[in-house]
This record gives C-alpha cells, sequence and structure tokens, in this order.
C-alpha cells in the first residue's frame, strides 16, 4: 500500500524535475519527496485513531495507578505508561512533582520519565513503515530497559536525596490512600472522542511538522551525498569507539522522535551498525541540554549529572551489544 | 474582582491562555486579576500535573489545555 509514495516520487524527482535516477541529487530529492509524502500521511492516521482510543487515559490515571504499586511492578509499568503517554516536554516538571508529592519513588517517575521521549506510538509506528520489524522491536524493547534500568539505578542509590529540598519534602509528606481518591473521570461518548482527537492530531502535528522535515532533508541528504563505504571503512562495528562517539554526537543535536527516524532510516540502509544507529538516535531524543535545565527546577546539579552520565553509559553498552549481537 | 491564575513553565500555550482568558473578559467589561504564575512549587501545591491549568478563586477549573471560548465565559 505504501509503495504509492515511492511511484510518486518517482515520478515527481524524474520526470517533473527531470532528475537522474541514481544520481546524487536524484536520490536524495527523492528520498525527501518519498518519506515527507509518506511520513504526513501516516502521522494523520495514526495520530487521529491512537488518539481515539487514548482519550480517555490521562496523566492522573497514570499516577494513581502507580502510586502505591509493588516497586519492581512500578519501575515496568512506570516505563510502559512512560511509552503510551504522550506528552510535552514542557510538561515534564508538572508531571514529575505530582508524581512525587503523590508518593511515588523517584525511580519509578524517572523510568516514567526517561521512556517517554523514547517511545511513543507515532515513533513506532513510523519505525515499523520505515525499517520493518525488527529493528522496531529492538528500538522498543532496548527504550523500555533503559527506563526501567535507570529507574531501579536511581533507586538504588536514593536519588530523593538529590531533589530540590521543595520538592523532597513533599515525597516524604506525601499520603498515597489521598491520592487515589481522586480519580473519577466520566464516560466519554463518541463526539467527545472525536473532539479529542481532533485537538490532538493538531496539537502534535503543529509541534512535529518541522522535525519531520528537518530529519528527512539531513536523511536526504545522508542517503544521497554520504558514499555507503565511507561509513563501512569508517564507522563500521570494528571501531570501538564509534558507539560513544554517536553517543556524544547526539547531545548537543536535539529532535525528537518523528525527526530522529528518517535519519535513522538511511543511516541503515547506508550500511551504518544497527547498535551505532540507535546510540546515535536515542541520544539525540533523550539526553538533551533544554529539557535538563527544566529538570533543574527539581533537581539538584548532581543529580541531573548522574542521570546524563547513567544515559550516556546505557546507550553505549546497549550499542556495543547490539552491535556484537548483530554482528557474531 | 475575580483572581485568576493561569499555571505554567512559560509555554507558548500558556501564554495563549492568558491572553484568550483576558481579551474574552475585556469583551464582555468584566475586571480580572490575572497572573501568570511559572513557579514548579506553586503548580504542585494545586496539585496539577498538565499545563497550561488555570485557577479561578483558588480553585483549579482546568487543566491541560488552552480552554474554549464557553468554558472561559463560565468562569467570569
Amino acid at each position: 500500500m505504501l509503495s504509492i509514495f515511492t511511484d510518486l516520487a518517482d515520478w515527481m524527482a524524474y520526470t517533473l524535475f527531470g532528475l537522474l535516477p541514481g544520481s546524487k541529487l536524484g536520490g536524495a530529492v527523492h528520498f525527501f519527496i518519498e518519506d515527507t509524502t509518506k511520513i504526513f500521511f501516516l502521522l494523520v492516521l495514526m495520530i487521529y485513531f491512537i488518539a481515539l482510543i487514548r482519550a480517555s487515559l490521562n496523566i492522573e490515571k497514570v499516577r494513581d495507578y502507580l502510586a502505591g504499586k509493588n516497586r519492581f511492578i512500578g519501575y515496568f509499568m512506570g516505563s510502559i505508561f512512560g511509552a503510551i503517554t504522550p506528552f510535552c516536554s514542557c510538561s515534564s516538571i508538572p508531571v514529575f512533582l505530582g508524581f512525587t508529592s503523590g508518593g511515588i519513588p523517584v525511580g519509578i517517575t524517572m523510568a516514567f520519565l526517561l521512556t517517554s521521549p523514547l517511545i511513543n506510538e507515532v515513533a513506532v509506528l513510523l519505525l515499523l513503515s520505515l525499517v520493518g520489524w525488527e529493528i522496531t522491536l529492538a528500538y522498543v524493547l532496548v527504550g523500555l530497559a533503559i527506563g526501567i534500568a535507570g529507574g531501579m539505578f536511581l533507586d538504588l542509590i536514593h536519588a530523593e536525596r538529590l531533589l530540590q529540598p521543595f520538592a523532597l519534602k513533599a515525597y516524604q509528606s506525601a499520603n498515597p490512600a489521598t491520592v487515589a481518591e481522586r480519580a473519577n473521570t466520566p464516560k466519554l461518548t463518541a463526539k467527545e472522542r472525536h473532539d479529542f482527537a481532533k485537538h490532538e492530531l493538531l496539537d502534535i502535528l503543529s509541534r512535529v511538522w518541522k522535525w519531520v522535515f528537518i530529519g528527512v532533508g539531513l536523511g536526504a541528504a545522508l542517503h544521497g551525498y554520504v558514499p555507503v563505504e565511507w561509513i563501512e571503512t569508517n564507522l563500521g562495528s570494528g571501531q570501538w569507539w564509534s558507539v560513544p562517539m554517536a553517543v556524544l554526537l547526539g547531545i548537543p543535536l536535539y529532535s525528537n522522535a518523528t525527526g530522529v527516524i528518517p535519519v535513522m532510516e538511511s543511516l541503515i540502509t547506508k550500511g551504518l551498525p544497527i547498535g551505532t544507529t540507535l546510540a546515535f538516535c536515542m541520544s539525540t531524543v533523550a539526553a538533551s541540554f533544554p529539557e535538563f535545565i527544566l529538570l533543574k527546577q527539581v533537581m539538584t546539579w548532581k543529580l541531573l549529572a548522574i542521570i546524563l552520565a547513567l544515559l550516556l553509559f546505557s546507550f553505549t553498552v546497549m550499542g556495543w551489544s547490539l552491535n556484537a549481537v548483530s554482528f557474531s | 474582582m475575580k483572581q485568576i491564575k493561569v499555571l505554567g513553565s512559560g509555554c507558548a500555550k500558556c501564554v495563549k491562555t492568558a491572553a484568550v482568558i483576558q481579551a474574552i473578559a475585556d469583551e464582555h467589561g468584566v475586571p480580572v486579576n490575572l497572573v501568570k504564575e511559572t513557579s514548579a512549587e506553586v503548580m504542585m501545591n494545586y496539585g496539577v500535573m498538565s499545563t497550561p491549568a488555570v485557577v479561578v478563586d483558588e480553585v483549579v477549573v482546568h487543566s491541560g489545555s488552552i480552554p474554549d471560548r464557553k468554558k472561559v465565559e463560565s468562569w467570569l
């Protein structure tokens, strides 16, 4: 079904613009047209239908569910909820405090916050349609694992000691029993669901459209102008340093998952090892300076540094292991 | 006079929410005291988890989106 976008790109790039198939510019333009049209088509469909289903799930429900759960189920569910609940990064502070003041351990809250930017329904469906189910599965499992392991580690070192004093106080004086009583959401009618989905669609599209263009533009440039041999020789799996380098390179770059996926598609088809590609993409999406500056309101620098180091470490280890597995 | 607070970390939507409320209040000639509150601690104390949120006379009446006209009018 999705081949109509390839046909469209064939026609536009080679017939309408008269570019040569196989030329650098032709390849880049073809990639750009095929991916932008396909991605926007998929985004509109997916955001709308998923929002219809998700209309009755809100952040308050997630909190009430996580409050008072067994720790290990908590890390797992925190990470899962992070994956399926989208929220704007400008909400991460109120969410963090809402969870913390509801008595949810910092590790479970962070499992939620670490997984949230990495995995969402839009990213998963884009991955499925652009790079196939194997890489999608690897991406989702790695994202969940990093959230869960990161959360456990933060509780192990008692990260709550390193919160800003007011947040620590709220956590210590939390009473989970009072939180549970607040959850009551009325049943939604079909019209309300449609309104919610329409609103979500416009809201998400207005936030991600520029990332799609930037991401696809970069992917197209890579696709057309960087030769496969260059990547294989310089960034193949033989060089152990290519994974940490990819992670470091991803930190100053900032994109959301929607923008980075076309780049990922391009890197993988160019022969960059899967572990290195995921390391780069996840670092771009999850470790971003604007986000960290926001978190400073509720955490001390020390805790922020620990979380950053934790992310860099786990992306690197994940990249090495995936490279080792896929090349053995 | 109504005391209205818009809670939000300074994101575009929060600024817009405050502007919408002010515009509708002016239209109806209702005097309001509109304050934008960006402190995370204040949001926590109101129990707000999604922004922008609106507090009218110390009661949280809305959170998570830019409120529509009907809703804003009901607060005035």
